[in-house]
């Protein structure tokens, strides 16, 4: 696709959002039989589904750490998963995808309850509309949490940029491909910024304005999150939950 | 209501004294840890929804031998780390090279945790009058995190459970159940204990597990027959379990004389 004229037009964005709405969020906990903990996230046109597993006994032996466990987060794209076929298997993008993934999600985890051993999340993107990695964390958080791991408390995550010269939140793949600046951010409902990334120019005033912008998309996901967390205990069974 | 849906990060409470397990400490407040049910009487503390287990000194166990070495047996325990089973905890004398004519690759035990070291090193122990091999029944696995429930205040759930299903139920904290009984005995005790694990956060647990109970228990004394269409219905876990089940059965089959009867000199 060719770059639009306008991405921006008459403050209603290319795809009829407003500049500080994020997309659509579709949330299912506890997809995966099989993984200690799974969750299948919507975020717009991406689609991810995240599982963890553990803690667990660490494969190879020589990663274990004896004081705390090792959290192994990778990040996969399905071939499939954009327009031209993608090469399947890690490369350089995914890589660094995956280790700032981890980053963002290894200060809730209390790592330290578990020496010797591993938790794993995989992340698998279905399908990708920028902002595959935000999906990514979203997803993990959540699948986290099922697994019954103790954390600190979620993590959200969300991108703000720059495109025609205006702020938008959640860019989506026309704005990050023709838009001046992207910026994904993670950070807890309270606050803590575990993760954050730019590409593009942005001035400070700027700066600033988007993380506020971010922080507030933030404290709306995770509102879902939690949402998403207590519906899955609360359709399995006629009763009253206890709440 | 005292109990609620809690997720991570969760403010409880203002005051640190009272905090207990599933919880954490930050600027002077409470925070659940993790995703599960928040009780707020005395002590606060959250029950986790799901998780591993995690071993404790003085826990009772159901493991499975997974290795037989030089003078210990490694014992899969449920957990991400594993048992070890010390040739000295065995009951009586034996030596290194007959260890695998007692326990074998393969064979169950109630065993309890002896102890548990910072590095996670499981020590296990089979000197306890309680403790023995697991010869028959049927074993069946749950979330650890809700055995507490399974059992029941100070036991009542698993009395009442073994009092109407008349089998005989042995819960290891790690979420393995050993069941011995007759097999329709089995069966619905296993579907008991399964509808337990699904409908834990859910209160007044006791009062529809005594009714379930009683309605399972009048169907299979007007239509005996109904087994049949029972059986199909199974879930794929149960299938699972009762292949365990199964399997362990063939391997006391093929062995007459279990642990016990070596134990009082009956194979001798």
């Amino acid at each position: 696709m060719s770059k639009p004229e306008k991405l921006i037009e008459n403050g209603i964005r290319l795809d009829g959002r407003k500049p500080d709405e994020l997309r659509p969020i579709k949330i299912k906990v506890g997809v995966l039989n099989r993984a200690d903990g799974s969750c299948y996230f919507e975020f717009g046109g991406n689609k991810v589904i995240a599982a963890v597993y553990g803690p667990r006994e660490v494969h190879p032996r020589h990663q274990q750490k004896s004081t705390s466990a090792v959290v192994r987060y990778r990040y996969n794209m399905a071939s499939f998963s954009v327009e031209e076929r993608k090469r399947p298997g890690p490369d350089r993008r995914s890589i660094e995808v995956s280790k700032v993934s981890r980053e963002a999600l290894e200060p809730v985890i209390f790592e330290e309850y578990f020496p010797r051993s591993a938790i794993d999340i995989f992340v698998e993107v279905l399908q990708a509309d920028a902002g595959t990695r935000t999906a990514g964390i979203n997803a993990a958080s959540i699948a986290l949490a099922d697994a019954g791991i103790p954390m600190k408390s979620l993590v959200s995550a969300c991108a703000v940029g720059k495109v025609d010269d205006t702020l938008v939140l959640d860019l989506n793949k026309d704005e990050d491909n023709y838009g001046q600046a992207d910026m994904p951010i993670a950070m807890t409902p309270d606050g803590k910024i575990t993760l954050l990334q730019m590409d593009g120019h942005l001035t400070n005033e700027e700066f600033k304005e988007g993380l506020e912008m971010a922080k507030r998309g933030c404290v709306a996901i995770s509102e879902m999150q939690k949402a998403a967390l207590v519906e899955k205990y609360s359709s399995q069974v006629e009763g009253d939950v206890l709440e | 209501m005292d109990k609620k849906l809690v997720i991570p990060g969760e403010f409880l409470s203002d005051d640190i004294n009272r905090a207990d397990e599933g919880t954490y400490v930050e600027d002077g407040k409470v925070y659940s840890s993790v995703f599960g049910i928040a009780s707020l009487k005395n002590r606060i503390k959250v029950v986790s929804l799901s998780g591993k287990y995690i071993p404790r000194p003085g826990d009772m166990i159901v493991g499975i031998i997974t290795e037989v070495s030089f003078s210990n047996w490694i014992v899969d325990i449920r957990s991400p780390y594993e048992g070890l089973l010390h040739i000295s905890e065995f009951p009586r004398r034996i030596e290194n090279t007959d260890m695998s004519k007692y326990l074998n690759v393969g064979d169950s035990i109630m065993a309890l945790v002896a102890d548990v070291d910072p590095t996670m090193k499981v020590e296990l122990t089979l000197n306890d009058q309680r403790l023995r091999q697991i010869k028959e029944g049927r074993i069946i696995e749950v979330t650890p995190s809700k055995v507490p429930r399974l059992i029941g205040r100070s036991g009542s759930m698993i009395a009442m459970l073994k009092n109407e299903t008349r089998c005989s139920i042995f819960v290891g904290q790690n979420g393995r159940i050993l069941l011995t009984g007759k097999d329709k005995d089995l069966d619905l005790a296993v579907k008991a204990i399964l509808k337990i694990e699904r409908e834990s956060h859910i209160s007044g647990l006791t009062d529809r597990m005594t009714r379930f109970l009683k309605e399972e228990k009048g169907k299979q004394g007007k239509e005996p027959e109904k087994e049949v269409e029972k059986e199909e219905i199974k879930t794929e876990e149960h299938i699972e379990e009762e292949k365990i089940a199964v399997e362990h059965e063939k391997v006391e089959e093929e062995k007459s004389g279990g642990i016990l009867d070596e134990l009082l000199g009956n194979g001798k």
